[in-house]
């Protein structure tokens, strides 16, 4: 479980500071699959960013008893000097899990043949997202946070990773951060929309989108 | 490297003999304890940002940057230390070290303040640009101060307690009478050093934590 409980978040700036997050509530149960809608700027990254652990809250209390993975958004989470294969070995190692057992998973699902022994900075955009999908996989997670989900690789690549995110792992409980309603509608259970720092529930993915999208239009 | 060309420099320039010093051990402690306690502050400042992609994971903290910094350089410098050592005494350019324990009492106290004034300005760089500036300077002004190129028995005396209130004078003069004690009168004192390195390593803790805290990634 994880439970968020009056979350604020202050980051200064130049003139003062701004607060990003404005007491946020949120708890989410073992297997739950959850869609954070939320325009540009509403926080949804800090708000991820605050449940994944690598940034505190100002003030409010972030309880967990699930193991929570870092934000998979594809690309960021390397060491660009690293080669991909140094990459998954320190990730490997952090996390607890030995890397021989998982380097061959890497290496069939990520397809970068020996591109992996090269420094990640010369990486394509696509090949990146390649590693980085791979990487967040071979590491179990009970919940999986996913921020803004883009459209990366090829349709095939897609598929597998839906197959390995949503069809292996489908009993995880999952965070989605996205604008796609399409997206949200098929994996979701439930979505929040955050608007401002402040954060509404609903039950009902389609109240959550008609919501959102009258406050975007508005 | 740095410490074998000093001692080259010295050796050919015929400084050996006008003090019945061993100049090549004099030369050895001196530069060896220097490049300790000064390049560890250099690999701290500025750290954080070529690792700030690693952050995305919630294990890895500020503090383990810094530390492993540390303890890479460490390695480094006590590495190059003793393989000096070894080979001055295989080709009886110095004696043996008159006491070991001593030269290590030494080695450990300057290790410690190294690593305390490099966690200091390290999280003091995350916060102005102002520190990575006035560091090279500082250092660089510092150095003929640490002792490495004078005795403090070779001092005037009122000249002397002005520069036994610089921490290094202590490191290096520890480690000097460690290496050939029984040449010249050593001043020091482990207990001021002790002090000062305990001031420094929890004002550094403190600052890291403010930082590791206030830490905003991209």
């Amino acid at each position: 479980m994880i439970r968020l409980t009056d979350v604020h978040k202050f980051y200064p700036i130049r003139t003062g500071k701004v607060e990003v997050l404005k007491g946020i509530n949120l708890t989410v149960n073992r297997g739950e699959k959850v869609g954070i809608l939320g325009g540009n700027g509403a926080g949804k990254s800090t708000m991820i960013r605050v449940i994944s652990g690598i940034e505190r809250p100002s003030s409010g209390t972030v309880e967990e008893s699930m193991r929570i993975s870092w934000p998979l958004a594809f690309g960021g989470a390397f060491q660009g000097s690293l080669t991909g294969l140094d990459n998954v070995r320190f990730i490997s190692r952090i996390y607890g899990v030995d890397y021989k057992d998982v380097i061959d998973f890497v290496e069939d699902f990520s397809q970068l043949g020996r591109y992996l022994r090269e420094p990640v900075k010369v990486y394509s955009s696509g090949m990146k997202a390649r590693l980085a999908f791979a990487v967040s996989m071979m590491i179990e997670f009970d919940c999986y946070l996913i921020d803004e989900i883009v459209a990366v690789g090829d349709a095939r690549f897609q598929e597998r990773c839906e197959e390995e995110l949503f069809g292996k792992r489908a009993d995880r409980a999952i965070v989605i951060v996205s604008h796609q309603p399409t997206y949200l509608r098929s994996h979701c259970e439930r979505a929040s929309v955050l608007e401002q720092g402040r954060l509404t529930h609903f039950d009902d993915i389609d109240d959550a989108l008609a919501h959102h999208h009258h406050a975007m239009s508005v | 490297m740095f410490t074998l060309g000093v001692s080259v420099l010295w050796t050919v320039a015929g400084l050996h003999q006008i003090s019945d010093l061993p100049i090549v051990a004099f030369a050895l402690t001196g530069y060896s304890t220097v490049l300790l306690w000064r390049n560890m502050p250099s690999r701290c400042i500025g750290a954080v940002t070529p690792n700030s992609s690693l952050m995305y994971h919630r294990n890895v903290r500020v503090i383990d940057i810094y530390l492993s910094r540390l303890a890479l350089e460490t390695i480094g410098a006590t590495m190059s230390l003793v393989i000096l050592s070894v080979a001055f005494v295989g080709f009886e350019l110095i004696r043996p070290p008159e006491n070991v324990l001593l030269v290590a009492w030494g080695w450990f106290l300057t290790a410690w303040f190294g690593s305390a004034l490099a966690i200091l300005f390290g999280a003091w760089s995350e916060n102005t640009e102002v520190i990575e500036k006035v560091w090279h300077p500082m250092s660089y002004f510092l150095f003929p101060l640490s002792g490495a190129a004078f005795l403090v028995d070779a001092l005037p005396p009122q000249f002397r307690d002005a520069m036994l209130w610089l921490p290094m004078v202590h490191c290096t003069e520890i480690i000097r009478d460690g290496f050939f004690g029984s040449k010249f009168t050593a001043h020091y004192d482990s207990g001021y050093l002790i002090m000062v390195n305990l001031a420094l390593l929890a004002l550094a803790l403190s600052l890291e934590r403010k930082v590791s805290r206030e830490l905003v990634l991209e």
